[in-house]
């Protein structure tokens, strides 16, 4: 644990992090813009189970497993989505949101 | 020290994340989200996570946002900035995200944590003993189905963008 920090600080951090993401994710009008700002939602839980599993049960290593997995899923997410933007692009050269008609790879 | 170090992180952390969300070049506010990704590992190697600092800097650092800075550069007109949305609708969100993060803090403070006051060095080989053991509480069956699923999503990720095809074969002969 980080000497002289509580966890309400870490926790406080990471909210204020989760919101900035939720706050691009709903302004973004780009698909590549939305998916970084997922990668900001993810990122706050993930320091979220690292943190609780430090301060409060510091024997186990439950939260820092878990945390691998959300790692692992994100990066198989982020791989899919690009390509999935990719073949968009060139279907109707555009990743707009509003230009995102059509659901047929 | 540490208390220095974590303020700087936080402030760090926050300061870009906000930009990366509300900057008109795409690529800048991918090196936005670089740093703020940055400073999450930094937070890490703070609580004396090594492995999973190491993890946050290859994966997500490294690859993530490689992969990221590709799709923009293929994709994006790089001169062109970014549309946002009308200046209410700004407003409103923020205002409603603020509202949420006024309920997760008061929930947060409202709650008792038992903090445990020892601190436990891990090593990695405890996180791969605990990941590859198949007594209670072994991780070996999620680990096994995440390379699993880490193979399949490769697979589907090459097919979805590699598309069709623009001639036949037949076509050719």
């Amino acid at each position: 644990m980080i000497a002289g920090i509580s966890i309400y600080e870490i926790l406080t951090v990471t909210s204020i992090l989760f919101f900035i993401g939720v706050y691009g994710f709903i302004t973004r009008k780009n698909l590549i813009s939305i998916l970084m700002s997922i990668e900001l939602i993810l990122n706050a839980s993930v320091i979220n189970f690292v943190v609780i599993n430090k301060y409060l049960y510091p024997d186990m290593l439950q939260g820092v497993f878990f945390s691998i997995f959300i790692i692992a899923v994100a990066a198989a997410e982020t791989a899919l989505a690009v390509s999935i933007i990719i073949n968009l692009y060139r279907q109707i050269a555009s990743v707009e949101v509003k230009d995102t008609e059509i659901m047929k790879y | 020290m540490e208390k220095i170090i974590f303020y700087i992180l936080a402030l760090v952390m926050i300061v870009f994340a906000i930009a990366s969300v509300t900057s008109k070049k795409m690529l800048r506010s991918v090196i936005y989200l670089l740093f703020v990704l940055c400073g999450i590992a930094g937070i890490y190697f703070l609580i004396d996570y090594n492995f999973l600092a190491a993890i946050q800097l290859t994966v997500y650092a490294g690859g993530i946002i490689v992969l990221i800075i590709f799709s923009v550069v293929l994709v994006h007109h790089i001169e062109m900035e970014l549309e946002v949305a009308k200046r209410s609708k700004q407003i409103l969100v923020g205002l409603a995200c603020l509202v949420g993060l006024g309920v997760f803090l008061t929930t947060i403070y409202a709650h008792p944590f038992n903090v445990a006051g020892k601190s436990v060095t891990t090593t990695t080989e405890d996180i791969g003993l605990g990941l590859l053991s198949y007594e209670t509480g072994g991780f070996i069956l999620p680990f096994e189905l995440i390379s699993v699923l880490l193979l399949a999503s490769m697979i589907g990720a090459i097919i979805i963008a590699k598309g069709k095809k623009l001639t036949n074969k037949n076509d050719i002969k």
